[in-house]
C-alpha cells in the first residue's frame, strides 16, 4: 500500500513483515468493522450537516400553501415555482441583490489592491519603522468590529455618508488580514526576482508592477475570495449603518420579510434565501481550496 | 552611509563592478530613496484606512466610556459612572452570564465534534468519500448566519417543525423551542454550533495532517491501539492547534450576534440576549452611547485576557514537538 503524507492515519504497522500470518487476518476484520461505524457516524454528520439546507431548498420548491406540510420533504419532486415568483413581488430582489453584489465586489477589489501594496511594502520594501507598523497592524485584527462600531458610526456622519453604501464599503477596505496574507506571499516569493530586476535597472516601481505583482494573482484571488464570502453574508454593520431600505444588502432584506410575512408563506421567504446563496454556492464550488486556505491561514501547523 | 552591506548590496555592486560608471551610484541612491517612497505610497491606503476606521474609534470608544452622549445634547463627562450603572444594570448583567455560559457550552460542543470528526474523517478512508466529507463539514461556513437563522427557526418550530416532527418518530413530546428560555438558549447554541464546528474541523485536519506517520508506526509496536492511540499520541501531538481552535472559537464565539438576533431577539425575556446584543441596543435603540461604548470596552477587556491566560497555560500544558 502506497502511504500518503497527507492523512498520517492511513498507513498501519508495515504489513509486509506480518503478511500471511493469522494476527493479521483478524487485524484487518477488526479494522474493517471500525471502518463501518466510522463512515456510519460520518454519514449521520453530514445528514445533520447538509439536511437542512436541502430541506430549505425543496420547501422552496413547494407551493406556500404546502410550505409547512408533514412528513417534510428534502428532494424536490414535483418543483413549483409559485414562491420564487412572489418573492420578486414582495421584495425589490433586484434591488438587494445589487446593493449586495455592489457593496461585496467594491469591498473585495478594495481589499485586493489595498492588501497587495502594503504587503508588498511590509514584505520586499525597506523604510524606517516597518516592524513596528507591521505589529500595529497586526494587534488591530484582535478589535472586534463590535467596540468600534459607535465611533465609526459617528464618524460616517460626520461625513455625510450615513445611510448611502459608501458607509458599508469605506470602512472595509483596509484589511489587516489582507495584509498579512499578501505580506507572506511576497515573502514566499524569490527575492532573486527583485534581485535581477534592478540589476538590470528597473526601479523599485518596475520591479514590483512588471515582475511581483503578476506573480501575486494567486494570493489576491485568496485575499477577494474571502472579503467576498465575509460581506456577503454580513449582517451586523449594514444593520446599524443603513436605515432606508433602499440601501439594504440581502441578508437584512431576508430578515426583514421574515418579520413581515411571519409564519403565513415560509417558501416565499425560503425562496429569498435560496436565491441568496447562489453566489456562496459558486465560490464554493470554484474557490473552497482558496477559501480553506485563507481561512484557516496564519493559524500556524 | 552603509556600515553593513547586507547581502542583496553585494551581489548587485558586484554586478556593477564591472561596468561600474559614476552615474550607477547617483542611481543607487535615488533607487533607495525611491523605495522608501514608494513603500509610504503603498502602505498610505492601508494605514490610512485603518487610523480612520479602527485606531481613531478604538481611542474614541475608550474616551466615551466616560462621558454621557445621547448624540443630540453636548456630551457630559461622568467618570466611571457609566461603568459602575452597566455592573448594575441587571439586563447587562444577564446578558454577560448569558454570554459566558453560551461561550462554554457552544466552545466545548465546536471543538469535540470537530475533533471527532476530524480524527475519524483522517483514518482510513476511500479518498472521494473524505473529500465529500471534508465539504459538507465546511459548507455551512459559506452561509450567511443571517440566513441560516431564518431556516432554522421554522425547523425548530413547535408545531410545524421537522426538528420536532422527528423527535416525535421516536415518541418524544414536542418541545417548546422558541418559546422557554432553556429551549431558546439551546438552539442558538445549536444553530452556532452548526455552523461553525466546520472551522475547527479544518484546524484539526491540518494539525492531524502534519502528525508524522512514524509516531502512529512506534506507538503501534509499543501494542497501542484504537482510541488508546489517539489520547496517548493524537492528543498531545495535537495539543498546538487545539490551542489555536480554542483561542479562535472562543474570541468569535464572545461576538456572537446574529444568531440570537434573528432567531429570539434575545427572548424570552432576557434568556438568550448576549454581550454585543446589549452594546447595539443601548446604542442604537437607546441612545446611551457612553454605556455602549462601557460594555464595548468591558468585552474587549474579558477577549484580552481570556487570550492572555490561554497563552499562560499553553507554555505549562502544550506539548511542542
Amino acid at each position: 500500500m502506497t502511504t500518503t503524507t497527507e492523512h498520517g492515519l492511513a498507513s498501519g504497522p508495515a504489513p509486509r513483515l506480518t503478511e500471511g500470518l493469522p494476527e493479521v487476518r483478524a487485524n484487518r476484520r477488526r479494522f474493517s468493522w471500525n471502518t463501518a461505524v466510522r463512515i456510519i457516524l460520518l454519514l449521520i454528520a453530514a445528514t445533520l450537516t447538509l439536511g437542512p439546507v436541502l430541506w430549505t431548498l425543496s420547501t422552496s420548491l413547494r407551493s406556500p400553501s404546502e410550505s409547512f406540510k408533514l412528513p417534510p420533504s428534502f428532494i424536490p419532486w414535483n418543483p413549483d415555482f409559485t414562491s420564487y415568483g412572489q418573492v420578486f413581488q414582495q421584495l425589490d430582489i433586484f434591488l438587494l441583490v445589487l446593493n449586495s453584489a455592489l457593496v461585496t465586489g467594491l469591498i473585495a477589489v478594495g481589499q485586493m489592491v489595498s492588501a497587495a501594496l502594503a504587503g508588498y511594502a511590509f514584505a520586499h520594501l525597506k523604510f524606517r519603522g516597518r516592524g513596528a507598523l507591521f505589529s500595529i497592524v497586526l494587534a488591530t485584527m484582535m478589535v472586534p468590529v463590535q467596540v468600534t462600531i459607535v465611533p465609526v458610526f459617528m464618524l460616517i456622519r460626520g461625513m455625510g455618508l450615513s445611510d448611502t453604501l459608501l458607509a458599508l464599503i469605506l470602512p472595509a477596505i483596509p484589511t489587516a488580514f489582507g495584509t498579512f496574507l499578501m505580506r507572506q506571499y511576497f515573502l514566499g516569493l524569490p527575492t532573486e526576482l527583485a534581485e535581477a530586476a534592478s540589476i538590470d535597472g528597473a526601479s523599485p516601481w518596475r520591479t514590483f508592477r512588471s515582475v511581483y505583482a503578476p506573480l501575486a494573482m494567486p494570493g489576491m484571488a485568496i485575499v477577494g475570495i474571502l472579503a467576498f464570502n465575509f460581506h456577503w453574508n454580513e449582517f451586523f454593520r449594514p444593520l446599524i449603518l443603513t436605515i432606508s431600505e433602499q440601501n439594504f444588502t440581502l441578508p437584512l432584506g431576508l430578515v426583514s420579510l421574515q418579520g413581515n410575512l411571519g409564519t403565513g408563506s415560509i417558501s416565499v421567504v425560503l425562496a429569498g434565501v435560496v436565491l441568496s446563496m447562489i453566489p456562496a454556492l459558486v465560490v464554493f464550488m470554484f474557490g473552497q481550496r482558496a477559501l480553506q486556505a485563507g481561512l484557516t491561514a496564519g493559524t500556524g501547523k | 552611509m552603509s556600515t553593513t552591506v547586507p547581502p542583496r548590496e553585494k551581489t548587485r555592486q558586484a554586478a556593477r563592478a564591472g561596468k561600474a560608471a559614476p552615474a550607477r551610484t547617483v542611481r543607487r541612491g535615488t533607487s533607495r530613496h525611491s523605495q522608501r517612497w514608494l513603500a509610504w505610497a503603498f502602505l498610505a491606503p492601508t494605514i490610512l484606512g485603518m487610523g480612520l476606521f479602527t485606531l481613531i474609534p478604538i481611542v474614541a470608544s475608550v474616551v466615551l466610556a466616560f462621558f454621557r452622549w445621547d448624540i443630540i445634547s453636548a456630551p457630559t463627562f461622568v467618570g466611571l459612572d457609566n461603568f459602575a450603572e452597566v455592573a448594575q444594570d441587571p439586563t447587562v448583567r444577564v446578558s454577560f452570564l448569558n454570554t459566558i455560559v453560551f461561550v462554554v457550552v457552544a466552545v466545548a460542543l465546536q471543538l469535540g465534534l470537530a475533533l471527532a470528526l476530524a480524527i475519524m474523517v483522517q483514518e482510513k478512508l476511500p479518498a472521494w468519500l473524505r473529500v465529500f466529507f471534508r465539504s459538507a463539514f465546511f459548507f455551512p461556513l459559506i452561509l450567511s448566519a443571517a440566513s441560516v437563522s431564518i431556516f432554522m427557526r421554522y425547523l425548530f418550530n413547535e408545531q410545524f417543525g421537522v426538528v420536532n416532527w422527528l423527535l416525535s418518530l421516536v415518541g418524544i413530546p414536542a418541545v417548546p423551542w422558541l418559546t422557554t428560555p432553556g429551549g431558546s438558549a439551546a438552539v442558538v447554541i445549536l444553530v452556532y454550533v452548526w455552523q461553525n464546528f466546520g472551522f475547527s474541523f479544518l484546524l484539526f485536519i491540518g494539525g492531524l495532517a502534519s502528525i508524522p506517520v512514524e509516531t502512529y508506526e512506534a506507538a503501534s509496536i509499543d501494542g497501542a491501539t484504537g482510541w488508546r492511540k489517539h489520547v496517548h499520541v493524537t492528543l498531545p501531538l495535537l495539543s498546538p492547534t487545539t490551542l489555536v481552535a480554542s483561542v479562535m472559537a472562543i474570541i468569535s464565539a464572545l461576538q456572537v450576534f446574529d444568531q440570537p438576533y434573528v432567531l429570539t431577539r434575545g427572548g424570552p425575556g432576557d434568556s438568550t440576549r448576549t454581550a454585543v446584543m446589549v452594546i447595539f441596543e443601548s446604542a442604537f435603540q437607546r441612545l446611551e452611547f457612553g454605556q455602549a461604548s462601557a460594555i464595548g470596552v468591558l468585552l474587549t477587556l474579558i477577549i484580552m485576557g481570556i487570550t492572555a491566560v490561554q497563552f499562560r497555560l499553553s507554555k505549562r500544558f502544550v506539548f511542542y514537538q
